[in-house]
């Protein structure tokens, strides 16, 4: 084709625009503007009675009061009224061939708007970023064999942090199931270890009762992910839709009150305790526990610590929040855990990411582990006190027996020790930078956040190194603000779920933080975003390589780049006007803050595109297999701001670790290479245990 | 050690495999398991026997409690509970042998249960050690095949666990 041509008419498949007749083609109920839709309440009061509702066992909506009760209809009108009866107003999807019923009956809902995603993964992810940024159940519809497949690392991915999810999934018609039928594949079977529970429909008497099970079950107790499989026959048959306005299950019945003698145990070791430590988690989150939990923090004098999925369960500008724990945690905090004398573990799992070395892992801590799941309560590490139940139900009866007897904190002594350790090791100081004139990402994030609303904001990252600096760097003050693949670390994970997000909350600015390994794991879904008006922006950590492998390549694999340098990136500013985003590209400290300012105040989707060097590495790091106090690469404002490596801690102002310090980058980025310093001191052990 | 457990779950298509699933998952082995209907048709009954260490069994139990599918379970590995279990015994026995393998079978308390130019076939049921017993005095003359069901267990009294 001539450019004349091009000029003239565009190409099939050029970028939509908005007088193109495409649009027309589109139905109300998938086109209609975002700005139609409500944004979700979510003030305390709101996320309280949600919460209720669902553990209550009624529908999130009307129930049986719709014009549709009682009324003849086909299972696939029945499932469309079961998602409206439970008050769904978002469904992320892709339609084929055993979906098709569902997706006729879904074209006159006029309270449902249907997502239509770019790939089942992406949809799923979508609902997930949707259900974690509202605290609602997301919902996604797809269709049987390759579409149902692909949900299984969303699926995944919503199981490993907990999240509501029901997913449904057309099946081939009952008398062909287990014939390998086309396009036939038994996702009841393949999703078993990744689903809270899953049904597959056998009959339309089932059907309301079991989308009110899904729903009830995925919501409630430990949340998680729910499996819907429905045989396209049955979507075809006839029925009387009847919903249930109430269920009860005998055999699922949540623990939510904790133990009132283990409650007075957990209160007598808090008061005894010297050296109090709170780590918090995902349940804090879900549980909506962050009041009960910054009460129990301030009245006691407790530092609290996060995990990446507790991020922002307490405020980050609380001076008790010590904030990131773990490989990537700072070293204050991972100080603060091996010292202390007393764990209270709210809603966390004692992650393997979180404890590094198990048997080295808070050696003089006593803990009370408090978690709604039993099973997760000595799985790994024994707990003194252990109290299963929800964790505001759980601290809230701490504060009142502390309150009741009148407990004060010990000494402020610790609380003191951990804020000096903060001062000495921060994550970063302003006149730090291991690349001058290239620009840091930590400088780019601390920009960022510096510009967006901590309250009023959804960040959500992907998975690797530009994860771990928005852990680090990103400012939280509002739980369900910062979105981020935890448990099963799913690199496509975050642009998606930005664009649930910012479905789920209009009224946001969400910003998804991608590297750009991740970014291109799920880009199809940009067509999304700009197909349903959801202005999200992507600010792309772009360091040409898959850099947190790279980093372990460097430091514990003797610089041995084994297929983590891209040498194909497609230009993204392009790819990103492709599918007609705004976007642009900078590499120059100068130009942070006027781009950024750019990017925010864009009303279209955006794309930042940062280059950074790719040899930048995550610190403060521990080894894989080590202690978490035994750091690589902390900054010591005591030696003058330099990075150092050592275990534990020498008297400050001296040090017997080693300093790292990067070289001077040559024209060539891939040529440099970081002084592999610390390479030496890991244990091989220790290296041999690496499997990122 | 090995863990006797009585589980009580929804009869339903997929529920064996959500709960042999979950264990084999967590990377224990089952020794043995077996699984029918209740009195309630509603529900099935399995008795599964595992071999873990405390922490492990301890894992094994919470998660399995976790299935919404499972109603409810009961440890009956050092209760005083009634453990049963059946055998067939298919027996090398030329005619001069028969009525040595009959004597044995009825020592036992066994039947016989079908009869072979060259073979018995041995019915018994009893605890795992009397079945070991009799297995080992069979294997003197030659075991053709051997089918063992797997433990069930009750516990005794009043006591529905």
């Amino acid at each position: 084709m001539t450019d004349s041509t091009r000029a003239t008419a565009p190409m099939a498949g050029s970028p939509r625009t908005p007088d193109m007749p495409d649009d027309i083609r589109q139905h109300t109920c998938t086109s209609a503007a975002a700005g139609a839709y409500p944004a979700t309440d979510m003030s305390r009061e709101a996320r309280l009675a949600r919460k209720q509702r669902a553990i209550s066992g009624e529908p999130f909506g009307p129930g049986s009061h719709t014009d549709k009760e009682g009324k003849t209809m086909t299972g696939a009108q029945a499932i469309i009224a079961s998602l409206e009866a439970e008050g769904v107003d978002t469904v992320f999807g892709y339609p084929g061939g055993q979906a098709i019923k569902m997706y006729d009956a879904l074209y006159d809902s006029t309270k449902i708007r249907h997502i239509l995603a770019r790939h089942e993964q992406g949809a799923v992810h979508e609902a997930d970023g949707y259900a974690r940024a509202t605290g609602k159940v997301g919902v996604v519809m797809v269709t049987s064999g390759p579409g149902a497949t692909n949900t299984v690392t969303g699926i995944a991915t919503a199981y490993m942090d907990s999240v509501p999810l029901v997913v449904i999934s057309g099946q081939v018609t009952r008398g062909v199931i287990g014939t390998d039928a086309f396009q036939e594949a038994d996702i009841v079977g393949i999703t078993m270890p990744v689903v809270k529970h899953s049904f597959l429909l056998q009959s339309n008497d089932d059907l309301t009762r079991t989308f009110r099970e899904a729903f009830y079950i995925a919501s409630t107790g430990r949340p998680g992910p729910v499996l819907i499989d429905i045989p396209s026959d049955l979507a075809g048959e006839q029925m009387v839709f009847h919903y249930p306005d109430k269920i009860d299950i005998p055999s699922y019945r949540p623990t939510y009150k904790g133990n009132a003698k283990q409650v007075r145990q957990a209160v007598e070791l808090i008061r005894a305790s010297t050296r109090p430590l709170l780590m918090v988690g995902g349940g804090c989150v879900s549980s909506h526990a962050c009041d009960e939990v910054v009460e129990l923090a301030e009245s006691m004098q407790i530092p609290v610590v996060t995990t990446l999925i507790g991020k922002a369960a307490i405020p980050c500008s609380n001076p008790l929040n010590l904030g990131p724990v773990g490989m990537h945690g700072s070293k204050y905090a991972n100080m603060a855990v091996t010292e202390c004398n007393l764990i209270i573990a709210v809603g966390m799992r004692f992650s393997d990411r979180v404890t590094g070395k198990l048997n080295e892992f808070a050696p003089h801590a006593k803990v009370i582990h408090i978690d709604i799941d039993p099973a997760e309560i000595g799985k790994v590490r024994d707990p003194q006190v252990p109290i299963v139940g929800d964790a505001r139900v759980v601290v809230a009866a701490i504060n009142d027996r502390i309150a009741k007897v009148g407990a004060t904190p010990v000494s402020d002594e610790w609380v003191k020790t951990c804020f000096a350790w903060r001062e000495r090791w921060p994550f970063y100081t302003a006149d730090f930078a291991d690349y001058p004139d290239r620009i840091a990402p930590e400088v780019v994030l601390e920009r960022l956040s510096s510009k967006l609303d901590p309250h009023a904001s959804v960040v959500t990252t992907e998975v690797g190194q530009h994860q771990m600096w928005a852990h680090q760097h990103v400012h939280r003050e509002e739980s369900r603000t910062f979105i981020s693949s935890g448990g099963l670390g799913t690199m496509g994970f975050g642009f998606p779920a930005a664009i649930g997000a910012k479905i789920g909350r209009p009224d946001c600015q969400v910003v998804c933080i991608a590297g750009d390994g991740s970014l291109q794991m799920n880009i199809q879904e940009m067509a999304t975003a700009i197909g349903n008006g959801a202005a999200v922006k992507v600010l792309l950590i772009d360091n040409n390589a898959l850099g947190m492998v790279h980093q372990w390549q460097r430091l514990f694999y003797h610089e041995r780049y084994s297929c983590t340098e891209f040498t194909a990136n497609p230009d993204f500013v392009k790819l990103a006007e492709a599918y007609g985003w705004k976007a642009e590209r900078i590499g120059h400290p100068d130009q942070i803050d006027g781009a950024l300012d750019r990017m925010l105040a864009s009303p279209d989707p955006y794309l930042l595109d940062v280059v950074i060097p790719t040899n930048q590495t995550v610190y403060p790091m521990v080894a894989p297999g080590a202690a978490i106090d035994d750091i690589i690469g902390a900054i010591d404002v005591t030696l003058g701001g330099v990075r150092v490596t050592e275990k534990g801690m020498s008297p400050a102002g001296e040090t017997a670790g080693i300093v790292a310090e990067p070289l001077p980058l040559s024209d060539d980025d891939a040529d440099t290479r970081v002084a592999g310093a610390t390479a030496d001191i890991v244990p091989d052990e220790a290296a041999s245990k690496g499997g990122e | 050690m090995k863990h006797i457990l009585s589980v009580l779950v929804e009869n339903k298509p997929g529920v064996l495999s959500r709960v042999t699933g979950l264990v084999s998952r967590r990377g224990f082995n089952i020794d043995s398991l077996t699984v029918a209907p209740t009195e309630d048709v509603t529900m099935s009954r399995m008795t599964i026997i595992v071999d873990a260490d405390e922490v492990g069994y301890e894992q094994i139990t919470k998660q399995l409690h976790k299935l919404v599918s499972v109603y409810k379970i009961s440890d009956l590995t050092d209760t005083d509970a009634i453990e049963r279990e059946l055998v067939l015994f298919k027996v090398v026995a030329p005619p001069e042998k028969r009525h040595e393998i009959i004597e044995i079978a009825n020592i036992f308390r066994a039947n016989i249960v079908d009869v072979g130019k060259n073979s018995l076939t041995v019915e018994a049921t009893g605890t795992a050690s009397k079945l070991d017993a009799m297995e080992d005095l069979f294997r003197s003359y030659g075991i053709r095949q051997l089918t063992r069901t797997g433990k069930i267990a009750m516990s005794r009294g009043a006591s529905d666990r």
